[in-house]
Order: structure tokens, then C-alpha cells, then sequence
């Protein structure tokens, strides 16, 4: 039975633009729920460089990814957004007027009188190798991610890769597997040192195999995967896979936006820069996913750009109210909101 | 100064870049299929490149982060680099290099 959510406002996209987005519409009285393609918030700080500092977040001289995306979290604890995570929007149909009416790929639907596009690059999807005749096998005998360890149990699995993602699975999924190798392109590992440690243990007790080199083709028919050719320094060798399991990462895709019958330039949304507004009014679109004239891609860029569309979309939702303009450091209805009256 | 750059369809190109430039920038702007989703903060991998043996020792050393960042590149190779790593200068004239295949 599908679901229907209403609410002010829907936001796509929980980086730290779309979680900042929540502060200011919440400022003003507006209810958001956020909706990301990823498992968790933070956008590409979680998902590139949680780890990896930022120097350029004003008052902050220097924060990791991770760190702003906690803070984040925390500075909007009081207006209670509702996350939906692992979720991609499909379509946006209706108009300012009467309302959007929002789908996404997990059958919820949302009625809402603004949408907030803060999708930064564009959904994240894992990165497929170019190796010829991959997608007959994908979903079937190719996985990128796992949902169900027990499709893995007693199977001969080729896992490629040398971050976290391939060295966790390989450890998880050791136990369960008929026999697990694992691919990388050199002898070093960026994963976690304490997984590769108990990874060569492995080995070393003959547990599983590890090769340096890069698959080169594939074997199997009616999407089931029966063979691997793997290009090592040395040699060629075939070996027998019954599933492959590819981590390089994720890159951005554009997705659906591009149906959403917005004004593109490139792979980014046009707006104006009063307002954020689309092409499409009561669709705005902040942080890296938009353009305009001078825009700098810059965390703090998108942070602005919040501030404007929610009085925008607050003028959408509420066209009878006027609002007006109070600083947090004084304001005794601004205090109440926040929960520090 | 220029590059000699060969693209994802073997077209070669001459591209203009002054010194200081960063080699990814330079790529981008002259639209050669650099996506660099990253915008150059070294954690994507998608400025891949290809540079020709002989200009491999006119170029500053791979670091390790650029190392670990080429697992996630398409089909890496000996001579693979990431181009947002890379700031060109006057010695750098001439320099071959090829755009690394894309993700599907």
C-alpha cells in the first residue's frame, strides 16, 4: 500500500546545504522532510571525505566532512525533520498553485507546496567497470552492494577493490562463502589497516585468495555468471566465480532531474539569485546543483543561498502572513523554536 | 604553452594553458570529457588520465593520496594520473597525455 506524506516543504538532497535548508525554513515556521538517494546524511562530505578536513566553513578553521555533518544534525535537532533515506525521487508533477505531488523510487508519495532540490552533483550510483557484457549479469551474479548476505552463502565470489567496502565484505562474507577471492590493482590497501591485516591472515591460513590485477572479462550465460578472466602482471588466468562483487566507489549521476522540466545548463538547474527559484516556480534549487551567473560551488555558497529561498518559500506556503525579519540573537519567538527560550 | 591531449574517441587536440594552471581546469575548459565530480579535492577520481612515458619524470611524484584515489579510477595503468593533482608549469609545454576512460 503506497504512502502518502504531506508537508510544507520536501527537500532532496541531505548534504549540508539541504540539512541547512531545514535550519532556516524552520526559522520560519516551515516543516521539512528530506529525502536522500544515500543511507545516511551529509551527502558528499559522508559519502567522498568524512574524514577529510575543510578549511573553508566560516568560524570553523578547520572541520572534517564528518564532523560538519554532526554539527549540521545538531543545529537542526529542533525542527524535527523527517529523513528518508535510500529513497530517490522520480517525479515531481502539479504546480505552485495547486501543490506538487512527488513520487519516489520506494512507492512513497509527498504533497507538498515547495520542493527543494539540494541534490549537489546528482544521485550517487556505484561506479560499473567497463568490462564487456557486465549488465547481462547485473543483479543476478553482479552485485554492488550487499542487501542479503545469504545470496553470497556457498558461493565462489570474485570481490574487486581495495577501500573499506571490499575489504568488510570480504571478511563478512568469508564465513558463509564457498570461497572468496579478492581483486585489487596493487599490493597496498586505503581500506582500514586492521581489515587488511585480517585479510592477509586469511590468506595466509588459506582461507581466501588475493590477486593483484584487474578482471578483464566475463563468462556465464542467462545472467549467471560461471567464470572470470583476470589480467594479472604475470599472466591471464581464468578463474571460476559464481558472483562478482565490484567497489570502486560511487559517482554522481544526474538522474531524473532531468525530467523534471527544469531549465539546465549543463548538469546543474538554473535560478535566479533573488530567490533560488527555478524555471519552474515553487521548485528551488540551492548548493551545488544550481547556476547562475558568478556561482562558486562552495559549501558556504549554498549555505546563503538557504537563507533567501526559505523566505521565498515561506511567501509560497503561508501568502497571507507577513513575515517578519528577527535575528536569532534577540528574537523571543526565534528562542521558542529553537528550544532555548 | 600547449598540451597535446588524445580524447576518450582517439581525436588528438592542442589545448593552450598558461603556467600556475591546474592541468584539470585547463582539461575542463577545453570540454575534453573530464567530469572531476570532485572539482578537484582529490576523492573521485574522475579527472583520470593517461600520460605519456616520457613526460611521466617532468611531473611532480604521485602522492599517497592520489595513489589510494586511483583505485577508484577506471582501469588504472603505470601512468595513470589524477589530473586535479597536477599544476602545470613553463616544462610542461608540449606534454602528451590521454583522457582515462569513463564509468558506465
Amino acid at each position: 500500500m503506497a504512502e502518502t506524506i504531506e508537508t510544507d516543504v520536501l527537500i532532496i538532497g541531505a548534504g549540508p546545504v539541504g540539512l541547512f535548508a531545514v535550519f532556516e525554513l524552520g526559522l520560519l515556521g516551515l516543516n521539512a522532510h528530506v529525502i536522500d538517494v544515500l543511507d545516511k546524511p551529509g551527502g558528499q562530505c559522508a559519502e567522498l571525505y568524512p574524514e577529510k578536513p575543510i578549511y573553508d566553513i566560516p568560524a570553523w578553521p578547520v572541520i572534517s566532512g564528518k564532523e560538519l555533518t554532526d554539527k549540521l544534525l545538531e543545529q537542526i535537532k529542533p525542527f524535527a525533520p523527517t529523513f528518508h533515506y535510500n529513497d530517490m525521487v522520480q517525479g515531481i508533477e502539479g504546480n505552485v498553485n495547486d501543490g506538487f505531488k512527488i513520487t519516489t523510487d520506494d512507492h512513497k508519495t509527498f504533497m507538498t507546496k515547495v520542493v527543494i532540490i539540494a541534490a549537489g552533483g546528482g544521485s550517487f550510483q556505484p561506479k560499473r567497470p567497463p568490462i564487456q557484457g557486465i549488465e547481462a549479469f547485473d543483479g543476478t551474479s553482479v552485485y554492488y552492494a550487499v542487501r542479503n548476505r545469504e545470496e553470497f552463502r556457498d558461493k565462489k565470489l570474485l570481490i574487486v577493490g581495495g577501500g573499506d567496502s571490499a575489504l568488510d565484505w570480504c571478511l563478512n562474507l568469508q564465513p558463509i562463502a564457498a570461497h572468496i577471492t579478492l581483486l585489487h590493482r596493487r599490493q597496498d590497501f586505503r581500506a582500514a589497516p586492521d581489515s587488511v591485516r585480517k585479510m592477509r591472515a586469511l590468506v595466509d591460513q588459506g582461507k581466501m585468495d588475493f590477486i593483484v590485477g584487474q578482471v578483464s572479462e566475463l563468462l556465464g550465460q542467462d545472467g549467471r555468471l560461471e567464470a572470470a578472466v583476470l589480467k594479472t602482471d604475470k599472466d591471464e588466468r581464468q578463474i571460476a566465480v559464481d558472483r562478482l562483487l565490484p567497489f570502486f566507489g560511487l559517482t554522481m549521476k544526474l538522474g531524473p532531474i532531468s525530467d523534471w522540466n527544469l531549465e539546465l545548463e549543463g548538469n546543474a538547474i538554473k535560478v535566479g539569485t533573488e530567490t533560488y527559484c527555478t524555471s519552474r516556480p515553487g521548485v528551488f534549487a540551492i548548493g551545488d546543483i544550481n547556476t547562475y551567473p558568478g556561482k562558486l560551488k562552495l559549501i558556504l555558497s549554498g549555505f546563503h543561498e538557504s537563507a533567501l529561498m526559505a523566505h521565498a518559500a515561506k511567501a509560497i506556503t503561508h501568502p497571507d502572513e507577513r513575515v517578519v525579519f528577527q535575528y536569532t540573537t534577540s528574537s523571543k519567538n526565534l528562542h521558542k523554536k529553537l528550544g532555548v527560550a | 604553452m600547449k598540451l597535446i591531449v588524445t580524447d576518450v574517441d582517439k581525436t588528438v587536440h592542442e589545448i593552450a594553458f598558461n603556467p600556475d594552471d591546474i592541468l584539470m581546469h585547463v582539461l575542463r575548459a577545453a570540454e575534453m570529457g573530464i567530469l572531476a565530480e570532485c572539482d578537484g579535492c582529490c576523492v573521485c577520481a574522475t579527472c583520470h588520465i593517461y600520460v605519456d612515458a616520457e613526460w611521466l619524470g617532468k611531473l611532480e611524484p604521485i602522492d599517497d593520496d592520489e595513489e589510494d584515489m586511483l583505485d577508484e579510477a577506471c582501469t588504472p595503468q603505470e601512468n595513470s594520473r589524477l589530473s586535479c593533482q597536477i599544476q602545470l608549469t613553463p616544462q610542461h609545454d608540449g606534454m602528451k597525455l590521454t583522457i582515462g576512460p569513463e564509468w558506465d
